[in-house]
């Protein structure tokens, strides 16, 4: 198989192709850093107490904040959790304790397919069965579609954990004569709670940056909303719409909701970390 | 003579394995049964049949009758979750909650089962502790993890654990064969004490200890049941010539 | 007294318990299959207006005319597939490359940290890289980029027209930055999964490390890194936020890679809040729908070839 070239041609041909690989991870991170430092450096000058506490201004009108939008990224947030986190933890104790056999696997590969869908066609099936029949946009109808994104997500790393518990443990539970039901409630949930705690919060992170599949459902608003069944602001929304429109002012305001968003989003991936290490 | 189990005709398969076959036997009462035979030879099957730990295996396929006091555990409509109460189990490696603490590992079969008052908790780990000669080695730590404590420690505090839920009859599948001898002493001097409260079923690939702890011995080769009876005659005079190969050490 | 609890002390919810909480986990088990189904069956009935109305010439007509109800998907497809395969070619070698430096050559800690970066990098959002792309990519595409391009490779049909910024380029170049950091971690866990043994053969054979990465850990990471390609392709054809931000959303179809174009998800998510009509709003589903079919192909293909590999080969030592 090895060529019977030269040592030579052979060393100068490794050395090269070590240098283009190490120039592709520079050529990699280079654009990445920029954003980063972009970011960071646009952010931080648009962050001040006003950003905080204050609505967005009319077109044009300096000053004014993003608080309606992190209040309302904070409510779609939650709803979604308490929608999509019972399904996907309660369906990877099936997976993991009573499936098995071929339902299990296409239980499997469903989440794998549906992690993979689009999440803009995710908010256009929501569109088309809450939102035309409730008739309007709703927070409601947003935080189903966050929902719907983070449902796989959350099964597919919660089974893994539940899987990586011995099965000893469960054993040991079940002779003391408690049902499976609460075994895998107690002791195998209970167990692999941190891993758990990992997949969680790395889908709150996806889902809290999710865009698209706002559009159409929880659709943005520029004031507070007073209820579940109005539209709601969110901050990717926000950024959306304020890096498109063509005042300065909105920028600043673009830039100081994605540094936010950027710090919220490491900040679940660092306590996500951190649940992954205290597991071990 | 007052039998707590009896064994009747009892199959198990595996899917297309056949490991237990056709075995019938019974376990008297307030006694220790030493049921011994080579790996493989479907002995801890045997055993796991008894507290219906095989329903939870899809490809497990259970035939047969096992009696409890009587009752067929395997009759329709029976709990297994209320057999396992009746019959506890004893794994290979000590087995504690790592979640848990010393106290609420014993304790555990009823706290994973709700809940218990604070006092009949107390006094309920404080006995089930002293039975298995624990309660001096760690009354001062009970808070801690139950990890902390060493190999053969773990095995008596998931021996107490079991008692603790008050079963009649107790399975052990090869209880010391993951501790030091020292350790294995202890839970042999216990298994002699337990039997004065409960029913005891031990699986050994150890011929001494089936020997040192047991009334009855049975022994298992390739799925069947060859032979069964009293520990010393077993090993004294046996019937058949594969029991005698077996003691002897000729094979195994 | 525990000593006078009697032994069925809980004995009620054995049975009982057991088949309701089974049922309840099933049942949302089985819901993620009911979902996936659902929204298959959602976007077939929803597009059925335009599928009936326009036919296979839907595919084929560039025309989109909300004002004259005339809807041809053409440009759009076209958008999309021609910036998701560009970007794809680019990303490729470059994702492929960092994974091996981080795994084969940089030394341990400082290839896990790059790894970690990436690994961080991929979980900023869509609409972030859309921010960042079209306040500051753009316009320094529109200074610097694309005056060079033109004025040197102008003869060339890709580089023709005038410096827009926002355009096909702009992309290309921001869906890059976005599917490397997720094709370099598949890969990279693709490449930790070749084992030992494979490539200590090459070693002994006296190969050099690029010798050795050619023929054993390569080779043997083909179908995996082919997965990790074809599931970027299902992440970027899909990407929505980013490239409806720099694409310019112009549904013409140019060979110029300067000029402003359009894609499936663009045009979804400019339209579909404000849609006309009936009509307008089936034929943007039907782009949904053509969007959803491409896209469950792909993650089908993807996870065949990146199930095998987490199975791994016979004989391997893991």
């Amino acid at each position: 198989m090895i060529a019977v070239n030269s040592l030579f041609g052979r060393k100068t041909k490794d050395r090269l192709m070590t240098a283009l690989m190490a120039a592709a991870t520079a050529l990699v991170l280079l654009p990445l850093g920029m954003i980063f430092f972009h970011i960071v450096r646009m952010g931080i000058g648009s962050i001040n107490l006003d950003f905080f506490i204050h609505i967005p201004q009319p077109t044009g009108e300096a000053g004014g904040g993003i608080a309606n939008g992190m209040v309302g990224s904070f409510l779609l947030i939650v709803i979604a959790s308490l929608i999509g986190l019972p399904i996907g933890i309660l369906g990877a104790i099936y997976l993991a304790d009573y499936g098995g056999g071929p339902t299990s696997t296409v239980i499997r590969f469903s989440a794998d397919v549906l992690a993979g869908i689009p999440s803009i066609i995710t908010g256009m099936v929501v569109y088309a069965l809450l939102v035309v029949p409730l008739h309007g946009f709703s927070a409601l109808a947003g935080a189903v579609a966050l929902a719907l994104i983070m449902i796989p997500i959350v099964l597919r790393t919660t089974e893994e954990q539940l899987k990586m518990v011995p099965i000893t443990l469960r054993e040991a539970s079940l002779a003391l004569g408690v049902p499976l039901w609460r075994t895998s409630l107690k002791v195998t949930l209970r167990s692999a709670m941190t891993g758990v705690m990992t997949g969680i919060l790395l889908a709150i992170a996806r889902i809290a940056g999710e865009t698209a599949p706002l559009l159409f459902t929880a659709l943005g608003n520029q004031f507070w909303s007073r209820k579940l069944t109005q539209p709601i602001a969110a901050l990717p929304l926000q950024i959306f719409s304020f890096a498109i429109a063509p005042y300065e002012d909105w920028h600043r305001l673009a830039w100081g909701g994605a540094l936010l968003l950027v710090v919220v989003m490491f900040g679940l991936s660092l306590a996500a970390r951190y649940f992954g290490r205290i597991k071990h | 003579m007052n039998n707590k189990v009896t064994v009747e005709n009892l199959n198990v398969h595996f899917g297309a394995t056949h490991a237990v076959r056709d075995v019938s036997i019974d376990i008297p009462a307030n006694s220790v049964t030493a049921i011994i035979g080579p790996s493989g030879c479907g002995k801890s099957t045997m055993l796991r049949a008894i507290n219906r730990m095989h329903d939870l295996v899809p490809q497990a396929r259970v035939a047969g009758k096992i009696l409890l006091d009587g009752d067929d555990i395997y009759a329709k409509g029976t709990d297994p979750v209320a057999i396992r109460r009746r019959v506890g189990m004893v794994f290979q490696k000590p087995n504690p909650f790592p979640a848990m603490s010393i106290y609420d590992n014993v304790i555990a079969g009823y706290k994973l089962n709700g809940r218990l008052n604070k006092d009949e908790a107390d006094e309920l780990v404080e006995s089930s502790l002293r039975r298995v000669a624990l309660w001096d080695e760690v009354q001062d730590r009970l808070k801690r993890s139950a990890m902390e404590l060493s190999g053969g420690q773990q095995q008596r505090l998931c021996i107490a654990r079991t008692i603790a839920v008050k079963p009649e009859v107790i399975l052990m599948d090869e209880p010391a064969s993951a501790l030091d001898p020292l350790s294995t002493l202890k839970i042999e001097e216990l298994i002699e004490e337990l039997k004065e409260r409960y029913t005891i079923i031990i699986v050994t690939h150890n011929m001494q200890q089936a020997a040192r702890v047991s009334d009855y011995t049975a022994f298992f080769y390739l799925g069947e049941l060859i032979e069964w009876g009293g520990t010393k005659r077993i090993f004294t005079t046996p019937d058949k010539k594969q029991t005698e190969d077996y003691i002897t050490g000729r094979f195994g | 007294m525990p000593e006078e609890q009697s032994p069925s002390w809980k004995l009620e919810k054995g049975i009982k318990g057991d088949f309701v909480f089974k049922g309840l986990t099933a049942l949302f088990a089985f819901s993620i299959l009911a979902i996936l189904l659902l929204m298959v069956a959602e976007m077939v009935l929803a597009s059925l207006p335009a599928i009936r109305k326009f036919g296979w010439s839907f595919i084929f007509d560039r025309q989109w005319d909300a004002v004259q109800e005339s809807f041809g998907a053409l440009a759009y497809i076209w958008g999309s597939v021609v910036s998701s395969i560009l970007a794809l070619l680019l990303a490729a070698p470059l994702s492929i490359g960092t994974a091996l430096f981080v795994t084969e050559i940089a030394p341990k800690r400082i290839g896990s940290a790059i790894a970690a970066l990436v690994e961080l990098l991929a979980a900023i959002p869509s609409v972030i890289y859309g921010l960042w792309g079209i306040l500051v990519m753009a316009p320094w595409l529109q200074r610097t980029v694309e005056p060079f391009l033109i004025k040197h490779f102008g003869f060339l049909p890709f580089f023709q027209g005038a410096p827009y910024g926002v355009s096909m380029l702009a992309a290309i170049f921001i869906m890059t930055i976005m599917v490397v950091p997720i094709i370099t971690s598949i890969a990279k866990e693709v490449l930790l999964a070749v084992p030992q043994s494979q490539k200590e053969a090459a070693i002994a054979l006296g190969a050099t490390r690029w010798e050795m990465l050619r023929i054993a850990v390569l080779p043997y990471g083909k179908s995996g890194i082919m997965g990790a390609v074809i599931l970027g392709f299902g992440r970027v054809i899909g990407e929505t936020m980013a490239v409806t931000m720099v694409i310019g959303n112009t549904p013409q179809i140019s060979l110029s890679l300067l000029n402003p174009a359009y894609t499936m998800p663009s045009v979804i998510a400019n339209e579909f809040a404000e849609a006309s009509s009936k009509l307008h709003s089936a034929a943007l589903m039907e782009i949904g729908l053509i969007l959803l079919v491409v896209t469950l192909i792909i993650n089908i293909l993807a996870r065949f070839l990146l199930w095998g590999v987490s199975r791994g080969p016979a004989g391997g030592i893991k």
